[in-house]
């Protein structure tokens, strides 16, 4: 996730669930933990039963509020309010302005101090833009956001690359050495000024009147974060994909990363930010990445444009001077190696003109209409569900329906495979089966226990998985799948010597099989991902292994080090369940489990408290040490300071902690990363029944990704048609867009129906019974369910209005078991504009009573 | 004792003599295999017990060794076993061919075969060498692939290497985006 | 809410706490303000005892969709939302409050009713102090249905018999946890020697109190829910609110003791009805 990489470095969470039990206070917010991860919960019940304070802040009253100390209902969508007036109230604190801690934190381990190009102007300043807006596009060009001396060709600062994706790893040129520093935090151009400034206006009365939080509700959720928060205690965050399913989705993440900068809870145990992922190996699906922006170890996907047009020139654009990223020529090249092996040479480039160039945004909303518009004629879909679980999910159907294949792979005949004959528009008769032409295979997949494989899990945990039974009948592993389509797909092109024909021949694709089935040996891909060396095919200990010169292969640097041996794969691990557990499983980066851990640490080396140790530096040992692995340079000592002109990790000094960023310092303002402003800003959702309290001229994010056109259109910003705000969600019993719960009886039972919580109070208004069927409708589509009217879902007071919240889960589809309406019949292809993600968690809707049956009759029970 | 006390002892309390099979009854791992595996659903990271005998799986639990459930499950980690067992589960190939009302079975190697065909087919009508400014991509834009993110990570280097490396195939997507 | 109200008036100190299980008994403790209602106990005791789907269809009860303990249900998360006042508080109780959930099951119950109903002799008290019904014995007469005064056993439409939670029989048998704590995530629902559990319970009770739970208290000792002959409850609970809010009764009391009452009273009408005949002949 772009938010946690534009501050700290990299996108995935910065702690454990374990360590959450250690924390003082937790925050989950833009998060149901306790319904949708309760094993993880576990850990927060163990620091809640040691006394820590558990705080939710989330439209409904969930099985998370349950158990809380304090449940704050906001509406759906102003989190940057709230999060914003958390900053504003901590950095005006009197705690915070007097004890030292914080200042020697935020000193040394965040940008606080850099001074920032003295043409940059602040949201406060333009009436909710940044400076460097493009309007016609968009867009923001980044020049004015730079490090003051470091200003970048403004041609750069618009360079497209920049268009198809926000980057990890901080400001764009921040090199350490030549950034100017203001120590005394008084320049009204360093960091900590423009922040204060930015955030001055988010205050209690802001968060009452935009949130619809009472104000002393507020201040004791603020009181309890500060207090928590220090050298003694710590505290932490958790988030899911109620953060990131909104326009300004990143910024919401990067808010909480800027708030925990400011408080000192980065790298320590018991604070941190846990990114709550969804599925099994979300979080290896973006490490090992199936998107189209990525390349695996979140490189950058090449791009059809100058800059990326040859290696050199890619390696030239993407590298930073410093920190990590200055290596990237060796994480390319050798990924290079691994996928073309002998073809790729130093003579052409190591074949990075096989390497297909992204000239365009392809992201799943993206691919949608290019099925519906014909650009896309075959899909691959595997284990995916998108005739449900897609936005626009009417406008998804008529994409399926419009290609000429589609192969499903998947356990049940989920509505994606069976939308040609059992859709709602099929069955009331708008499309018939003989009018949609696609050829359509589903190919039984094997499920997780009958497959070797690994998932990597929300903490960046690599845990592998035994096959314990072959899979019954036509059931076979993806890895199957791939392994023997792709020799198949050799074979047809075995003499075709067009580039197309050479880009498939170039391709490493030696696997050994195993079993009657012939699956692949994973052993061999795991060894392929980890990197080995191309004289002996040794494997390689980890990425600071990797060479630039063809001499190493390695398939996804970030997991380098998790098979330092021939066989030996770590993530296999399974021995030790105290402390760090460092032998269960094996966590990217090189088996670190709090990132930043350098931070854990004074800037001199020592603990910042007994209680809070968790690496410190041994002087009589000259290295790192502690419960975890460094997540810093072994021996590099905290008063190292780098000499002029150094490059990659020798340039940051020993107490810069982020070793990703560019000047190692983590980012309370984002020079470059982030493309809809270097300071979290709130923006309405772009469906909203209420003006924006704070730049009135400026309702919505004006760099989020639209498509607007006539099957997908939007609400207008207090819609009358539209009045009410709609989040989805998940509940425990069920999984994602149902293909693993609708149809299995014991989890069917438990949620057996679609439903709508709406509050008693606008049930009255519609004269809703609970029970009795609801209509909801937008302007993409309309679906009903059950009422399920509860005073856990509360009207909000806002800006001295009513404003009602409706919330429907997104599980149900037409299939299966457990059956019920669509609830993305109703959303909309919208996006965050960094990280592509939609907008689910706040549109606007409108409901009434009833539904039509099949013969057009309305019903209400 | 007292007649309260005295029917409460003794009435009902028939010799109730416990059956052979009470007597015999044992848990039915007994004598299986067992291997660890990972529960499917969310990104916990629950570690789960497979046991199996005759290649059929019998149970799954979780595992008190994980540090992360400590033999714990969710309602639907403990429902893995319906997962794999459930009545709704094809393990056959399905084909629908273009304009049909109905599935038909066919074999899976002439799935296969078939989609690689559709694949080769439409990737060299579509195939774009160079794009309209002259630099090579390498690309082609007819073919995407959405991937659920209960796919393991080997399975997904194997996607990307061979759809984006391979066939030039760009618009690869996974449930991650969403 | 004065919370003092739960406990009630003639409750004695000396019954809190206490139970008359016997040595090595086993059971559980479902302590309510550990829950969050995910039903991981639901599913693993249907897993693990292979029961089938059943009650299907939506309630709209809060999350609660199971409805009641059955023939194939014998773990049921009921679901009880109480919103004292409509506004945000500032301060909630800790650990549930406005959303109560509680995992409610078979309570072995020290003195149990079913059993004492049953006239085939199917239900039996195990070597762990469980009570459990044999299948191969049960002839599905249904007498321990009523006979419970918590509304446990039920006949299954399947095979006509009556069922219930076994607390894994088969399991502890092989010193294996029963399915249902083992899931549970929070460890809500704990496995053990009553004893133990009870102390547990009384130490955990304590320390909601100093924490501002006021009204916890244990369900199934002697005091409150073991009441009226049946001497405790080998599977407890820690609540939080008056018994009727989880559909459980106060003061639970074996149907044998009101059928002594009628039994000594036909007796005597039959010695009445007797005599008076004897006196009539007389005459």
């Amino acid at each position: 996730m772009p938010g946690l990489g534009s501050r700290l470095g990299r996108g995935g969470a910065t702690t454990t669930q374990q360590s959450m039990g250690d924390s003082d206070c937790i925050v989950i917010m833009g998060a149901n933990m306790a319904e949708n991860h309760p094993v993880g919960f576990r850990f927060v019940m163990k620091a809640k039963q040691q006394g820590a304070t558990l705080i939710h802040i989330d439209p409904r009253f969930s099985r998370t509020s349950a158990m809380a100390d304090i449940h704050v209902p906001l509406r759906a969508g102003s989190d940057i309010v709230f999060l914003g007036a958390l900053v504003n109230y901590v950095i005006n604190s009197e705690r915070w302005n007097s004890d030292p801690f914080f200042k020697e934190y935020v000193l040394h381990y965040t940008n606080a101090a850099t001074i920032i190009n003295r043409e940059f102007r602040d949201t406060e300043d333009l009436g909710g833009i940044f400076s460097g807006y493009v309007p016609g596009e968009g867009r923001y060009a980044t020049d004015t956001w730079q490090y003051a001396g470091q200003e970048i060709d403004p041609g750069m600062a618009q360079h497209p690359v920049q268009d198809v994706q926000a980057r990890e790893g901080g400001a764009a040129t921040g090199t350490p050495q030549a950034a100017r520093l203001d120590p005394t935090l008084q320049d009204p151009f360093c960091v900590f000024q423009l922040v204060k400034r930015h955030f001055a206006r988010y205050t209690p009365e802001m968060v009452e009147r935009s949130c619809g939080v009472p104000r002393d509700l507020f201040l004791h959720v603020a009181e309890e974060i500060l207090k928590n928060s220090g050298r003694e205690r710590t505290t932490s965050f958790a988030y899911a994909v109620a953060w990131t399913q909104h326009t300004v989705g990143t910024q919401m993440i990067s808010c909480c990363a800027l708030l925990q900068l400011l408080l000192g809870n980065i790298g320590r145990p018991g604070g941190g930010i846990l990114a709550l992922r969804g599925h099994a190996t979300i979080q290896g699906s973006t490490d090992i990445p199936t998107l189209y922006n990525l390349l695996p170890g979140y490189i950058t996907m090449p791009t059809s444009t100058p800059q990326h047009a040859s290696l050199g020139a890619y390696l030239e654009t993407e590298s930073l001077p410093t920190g990590l990223w200055y290596y990237l020529p060796n994480y390319l090249i050798s990924l290079l190696k691994a996928w073309y092996g002998d073809a790729a040479t130093e003579e052409n480039d190591y074949c990075y003109d096989l390497l297909p160039k992204v000239g365009g945004d392809y992201s799943f909303e993206a691919m949608l209409l290019m099925m519906k518009d014909g650009i896309m004629k075959g899909l691959f879909c595997m284990g995916q569900n998108p005739a449900v679980g897609g936005q626009n999910a009417v406008l998804a159907r008529q994409a399926l329906a419009n290609l000429d294949w589609l192969v499903v792979r998947d356990i049940h005949e989920i509505e994606t495979a069976a939308y040609w004959c059992d859709a709602p528009e099929v069955r009331n008769g708008e499309v018939s089966p003989q009018d949609i032409k696609t050829e359509i295979f589903f190919l039984p997949a094997a499920l997780t226990p009958e497959k070797d494989g690994s998932y990597t899990n929300t903490q960046r945990l690599v845990q592998y998985h035994d096959k314990a039974v072959e899979p019954p009948g036509d059931c076979r592993s993806e890895a199957w799948f791939m392994y023997h389509l792709g020799n198949r797909l050799k074979q047809l092109y075995a003499d075709d010597d067009s580039p197309r024909g050479c880009q498939l021949r170039a391709l490493t694709w030696e696997y050994p099989t195993e079993g009657d089935t012939e699956d692949p040996d994973l052993d061999v891909v795991v060894k392929e991902i980890n990197g080995y060396t191309v004289a002996d095919r040794r494997p390689v200990q980890d990425y600071n292994s990797l060479k630039d010169d063809g001499t190493t292969a390695s398939g996804c640097w970030i997991y380098s080090g998790i098979m330092p041996e021939d066989g030996n794969n770590l993530s296999r691990n399974r021995r030790g369940s105290e402390g760090a557990a460092l032998e269960w499983g094996f966590a990217w980066p090189r088996n670190v489990r709090l990132l930043y851990n350098r931070a854990s640490a004074d800037p001199s080396g020592k603990p910042w408290s007994e209680r809070k140790a968790w690496i410190w530096w041994d002087p009589a040992e000259g290295r790192w040490t502690g419960h975890d692995v460094p997540d810093f340079p072994a021996t590099k000592p905290p008063d190292y300071q780098p000499p002029e002109g150094a490059k990659g990790l020798p340039a940051h000094p020993g107490d810069a902690p982020f070793v990703r960023m560019a000047d190692g310092r983590g980012a309370l303002f984002s020079a470059a990363s982030l493309k809809d402003g270097p300071l979290p800003t709130h923006y309405e959702p772009f469906e909203t029944p209420v003006d924006n309290a704070l730049y009135p001229e400026q309702p919505q994010n004006p760099a989020a990704i639209t498509f607007p056109r006539p099957d997908n259109q939007y609400h207008e910003v207090n819609d009358p048609r539209f009045p009410y705000v709609i989040t989805t969600y998940r509940l425990t019993e069920h999984h994602t867009a149902g293909g693993m719960s609708r149809w299995v009886p014991w989890l069917a039972e438990l949620q057996p129906e679609g439903f709508v919580e709406i509050s008693p109070e606008l049930a009255a208004e519609h004269r809703i019974n609970n029970g009795d069927w609801v209509t909801i409708s937008t302007l993409r589509g309309e679906t009903n369910a059950k009422a399920l009217v509860t005073r856990r879902i509360k009207p909000l007071r806002v800006d001295g209005r009513t404003v009602h919240q409706v919330g429907m889960p997104w599980h149900y589809g037409f299939g299966g078991l457990a059956k019920g309406g669509i609830a993305n019949d109703l959303s909309s292809l919208i996006e965050d504009p960094n990280s592509r993600i939609h907008e689910a968690k706040s549109f606007t809707c409108n409901i009434r009573k009833g539904r039509a049956t099949a013969n057009g009759e309305q019903e209400t029970r | 004792m007292g007649i309260r006390g005295f029917v409460q002892k003794y009435v009902g309390m028939n010799p109730n003599p416990i059956t052979r099979k009470t007597h015999e009854a044992h848990s039915r791992t007994r004598g299986t295999s067992v291997d660890i595996s990972i529960c499917p659903y969310c990104a916990v990271g629950c570690s789960q017990l497979i046991y199996s005998k005759a290649g059929r799986i019998i149970d799954i639990e979780g595992n008190y060794e994980s540090p992360i459930n400590g033999g714990t499950l969710c309602p639907k980690g403990a429902a893995t076993y319906g997962l794999v067992h459930s009545p709704y589960r094809i393990t056959t190939v399905k084909y629908r061919a273009p304009y049909s009302d109905h599935w038909e079975e066919r074999p899976l190697d002439w799935c296969m075969e078939r989609i690689a065909q559709l694949v080769k087919r439409t990737r060299d009508a579509s195939f774009e060498e160079k794009d309209e400014n002259g630099l090579t991509v390498n690309r082609t834009l007819a073919i995407g692939h959405f991937g659920g993110a209960t796919l393991d990570n080997e399975e997904n280097y194997l996607i990307k290497k061979m759809w984006s490396g391979g066939l030039g195939i760009v618009a690869v997507e996974n449930q991650a985006r969403i | 809410m004065n919370s003092n109200a739960l406990i009630p008036p003639d409750a004695q100190s000396s019954l809190i706490g206490s139970t008359d299980a016997r040595p090595g008994a086993v059971g559980f403790l479902t302590d309510t303000t550990l829950c969050i209602g995910c039903k991981a106990c639901e599913v693993a005791c249907k897993q693990w005892n292979q029961l089938p789907m059943d009650n299907f269809g939506f309630t709209p009860t809060s999350y609660d969709n199971t409805r009641d303990l059955g023939a194939t249900t014998w773990r049921h998360v009921a679901f009880v939302e109480r919103f004292p006042n409509s506004d945000g508080a500032v301060r909630m109780p800790p650990f549930q409050s406005s959303w109560l959930m509680m995992s409610d099951i078979c309570k072995h119950c020290v003195n149990a009713g079913c059993m004492q109903a049953c006239p085939t002799g199917a239900i039996i008290r195990t070597e762990y102090d469980t009570v459990v019904i044999q299948q191969d014995v049960c002839n599905g007469c249904g007498y321990c249905v009523p006979a419970c005064p918590f509304g446990v056993p039920q006949l299954s439409l399947s095979d006509h018999k009556a069922h219930k939670c076994t607390l894994c029989y088969d399991r502890v048998k092989e010193s294996l946890e029963p399915a249902c704590s083992k899931a549970c995530p929070t460890d809500s629902i704990q496995f053990g020697l009553v004893d133990e559990l009870m102390g547990r319970a009384t130490g955990r009770v304590q320390e909601l109190k100093e924490r501002g739970v006021d009204g916890a208290y244990i369900y199934g000792d002697r005091a409150i829910g073991g009441t009226k002959g049946i001497g405790g409850l080998n599977a407890f609970f820690i609540l939080t609110a008056p018994p009727e809010v989880y559909n459980l009764p106060r003061e639970p009391e074996l149907p044998q003791d009101k059928t002594i009452q009628a039994y000594l009273s036909s007796i005597g009408a039959a010695i009445a009805f007797g005599l008076a005949m004897v006196l009539s002949l007389c005459r």
